[in-house]
């Protein structure tokens, strides 16, 4: 089982991601195969537009992988239905998934578990965490226990972010 | 001269060991060359042509006598004793040693001075105008809100990994010294009738490969919602912006493609959910950011008449400012000596400088987009004495405005993405025209030049400008003129490109045309070339029959 990063502690993650071409394929039976009925799935758009019955009908939990260029808003009536969501970053240098976190957690009041996945570095860690993420699926080569001193590459920010969610201006007149 | 409060100094000395830790992941193999890349390029390292180039953030180009001081102390030690000074208002170092990087970064902190996102896809310094808080034409003093962006654009959780750089200008005069039409972002401050501050935001300007001036999407943009709208439009940049093509990633080509109307109202919607929300700026901020501010104490002093004869007068016309209080003026100090690469500057002038900053005007100094100095706050009474002081160092060259005050890229000689060197064809444009009255007598103009497309010498903006450009290996030169930094214009191009040692002749004979049909003294270059088009140029320069030089002439006239 692949690790990963929670609330800044190494665990063993127990979701599985399904690719989506497999469990659209129509089999001899004319069928498409069975969805395992308890595991935890993390599933594609695709997947869900297209066999949302199906998914919905099991009782494992469901997560929803979202790539740079999909749009979370289109998603935000249907959030209740995912424990997890999961956001790509193809490329160390993509920051879209950043947006997209703040959007989830800021604008449609998501709370579940966010992913991010991909090329997900240590040098990545400080801002994910600020934009609302809580766990990192680290890409390969990175060594997770010296990763988790990412978290704490700077011990402030200036601007608000989900981890604020008020600017430093206006925590330094409280303080 | 804004001061660090202790977060400030925090946040920079966490990002020291952040890569120091960089560094040390990198020298020991756990990180490619490629992931360093990606990391010390957030950090202003670049390696180049001969070695790793370091750029040292200085905001808004403001730096006190103490920093100057360390830069030099810096130059010496780690480098080889200068640095050079950019259009982008930083300073580059040209020669350090990519372990000592760390070292030198720890130094900085001390000064209060880092060299975060000088370089890399996020924001870049922010940059205003060389006479903020002096200058008699400004309604509103930029440096509380330049401070205000330079905080908000620093290691921005959201918006440190964008499409491209990212470059935020900042005026507040009628005059646009901050060259903000030509930034991702220009933000013009302006008071409404009320005599509240606002701001109007222009969107999409940049030079580069596809130069354009910003267009405006919003006239007024009351203080309050400053930051809340920058964050509206860099969502809709990070989301929208091309990833798939570096040179349609600017926000610039977004605009373009979009078309600002549709852009401005993607901003709008993106602003309707952010507006009023907790990044709103409340009146205790810019109060206490103003604080922060050292101000000079200005004293009584003597309105003088300055020098209008003998060797000063040339000096006090073009390197001395108006100012807003009586009896002070500011100075620039040209770094445009023939001979010296624009901009470079050596330790033990750095020293010297650092000293007259601190007897002449209050410990502090300017950089300019155009590479040189500015003493904002000398006492007019005191001129003369600086002028002396200048001299001796080579800083008084009294061709602020003038032809060879050339706005230089590094180019071939340092920079491993130019086409063709630029500081020679500098020197050389400089010695063709060291005469001074002749010099005068042509007036204002700007001369610009870049090794490159990506257009760090500012040529689309130069009234002449300058094009290092590759054929077949060779470095060849194009040659544009029109273009104009404020209001912004870009240049058109002349002509088929020339070889190095023909750029001199080309460009007297573009003055020599300009000379011709120039209709008075006050009708500058730049008004010709928009009066009567390019084309009598062109005609000038490709016609044909070989003119005689046109200073050799007009010196056998005044002879
Ligand atoms: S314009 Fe080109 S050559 Fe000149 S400094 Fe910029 S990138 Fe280098």
């Amino acid at each position: 089982m692949a690790v990963l990063l929670r609330n800044r502690r190494i665990v063993s993650d127990g979701w599985q991601s399904l690719e989506p071409r497999r469990w659209l394929q129509v089999g001899e039976d004319g069928l498409v195969p069975d969805f395992p009925a308890a595991a935890d799935l993390i599933i594609t758009p695709r997947l869900w537009a297209l066999r949302r019955e199906d998914l919905l009908e099991r009782s494992g939990r469901l997560g929803l992988r979202l790539e740079p260029e999909d749009d979370p808003g289109a998603f935000a009536a249907e959030l209740g239905h995912f424990a997890l969501l999961a956001v790509n970053f193809p490329k160390f240098g993509d920051g879209r998934g950043f947006s997209i976190a703040r959007l989830l957690r800021e604008r449609y009041g998501y709370q579940g578990e966010l992913r991010a996945l991909g090329q997900v570095t240590r040098d990545h860690l400080f801002f994910m965490d600020s934009c609302g993420f809580d766990s990192f699926a680290l890409r390969e080569c990175e060594d997770p226990e010296e990763a988790l001193s990412g978290f704490g590459d700077f011990s402030e920010a200036y601007q608000a972010c989900v981890a604020r969610p008020q600017p430093l201006f206006r925590r330094r007149l409280r303080a | 001269m804004y001061v660090y409060d202790e977060i400030d100094q925090r946040l920079v000395e966490e990002r020291v060991a952040q890569f120091r830790c960089q560094t040390r992941r990198f020298l020991g193999g756990k990180l490619s060359e490629e992931e360093f890349k990606a990391l010390r390029l957030r950090n202003g390292l670049y390696i180049q042509k001969f070695a790793p180039m370091l750029r040292i953030a200085i905001p808004y180009g403001m730096l006190s006598a103490r920093q100057l001081r360390k830069l030099a102390d810096i130059a010496r030690r780690y480098d080889r004793g200068y640095g050079h000074f950019t259009t982008r208002q930083d300073l580059q170092l040209n020669w350090p040693k990519l372990e000592d990087v760390p070292d030198i970064l720890a130094e900085l902190a001390t000064v209060e001075m880092h060299a975060i996102q000088t370089s890399g896809n996020s924001f870049r310094n922010v940059s205003t105008d060389h006479f903020a808080g002096v200058a008699p034409d400004e309604f509103v003093n930029p440096l509380v809100w330049c401070e205000i962006v330079r905080q908000w654009a620093t290691l921005h959780p959201e918006f440190s990994y964008l499409p491209r750089k990212f470059k935020i200008a900042v005026s507040g005069s009628a005059a646009d010294r901050a060259a903000s039409g030509v930034h991702d972002i220009g933000l013009h401050a302006l008071r409404a009738a009320d005599g509240e501050i606002g701001f109007r935001v222009l969107v999409g300007g940049g030079l580069g490969r596809t130069p354009m001036v910003g267009i405006a999407i919003r006239e007024f943009l009351p203080w309050r919602h400053l930051l809340t709208y920058l964050e509206a439009i860099l969502r809709v940049y990070n989301l929208y912006g091309r990833r798939d093509n570096l040179n349609k990633a600017r926000i610039k080509m977004l605009v373009k493609e979009r078309g600002p109307e549709k852009f401005r109202d993607e901003v709008e919607a993106e602003w309707a959910h952010l507006k009023d929300g907790p990044s709103t700026l409340i009146i205790e901020e810019l109060e206490r950011i103003a604080l922060r501010f050292t101000r000079p104490s200005y004293e009584q002093a003597p309105e003088i008449e300055l020098a209008k004869s003998g060797p000063i007068a040339s000096w006090v016309q073009r390197n001395v400012h108006a100012h807003r209080i009586p009896g002070y003026a500011a100075v620039t100090l040209s770094l445009k000596k023939t001979g010296v690469p624009p901009g470079d500057v050596t330790a033990d002038q750095m020293d010297s400088i650092a000293d007259l900053a601190e007897r002449y005007s209050f410990g502090e100094l300017r950089v300019t987009h155009e590479q040189n100095l500015v003493f904002a706050d000398v006492r007019k009474a005191e001129l003369a004495a600086l002028w002396g002081e200048l001299r001796a160092l080579g800083f008084a060259t009294p061709n602020v405005g003038l032809l060879t005050n050339i706005i230089c890229c590094p180019g071939g000689d340092f920079c491993s993405l130019a086409n063709a060197k630029s500081i020679p064809v500098a020197e050389a444009i400089q010695r063709r025209f060291d005469d001074l009255d002749y010099l005068y007598d042509i007036g204002e103009l700007d001369l610009n030049i870049s090794g490159c497309m990506n257009g760090c010498g500012h040529h689309h903006v130069g009234h002449i400008g300058i094009l290092g450009v590759d054929k077949n290996g060779a470095e060849w030169y194009q040659i544009q003129i029109g273009g104009n930094q404020m209001p912004a214009a870009l240049g058109k191009v002349i002509g088929p490109s020339f070889a190095r040692v023909e750029v001199p002749d080309v460009i007297e004979r573009l003055i020599e045309c300009y000379l011709d049909e120039r209709e008075s003294e006050v009708e500058r270059f730049i008004d010709v070339v928009q009066r009567i088009g390019i084309e009598p140029f062109k005609e000038r320069v490709y016609g044909g029959t070989p003119q005689e030089p046109a200073h050799r002439k007009r010196r056998l006239a005044i002879a």
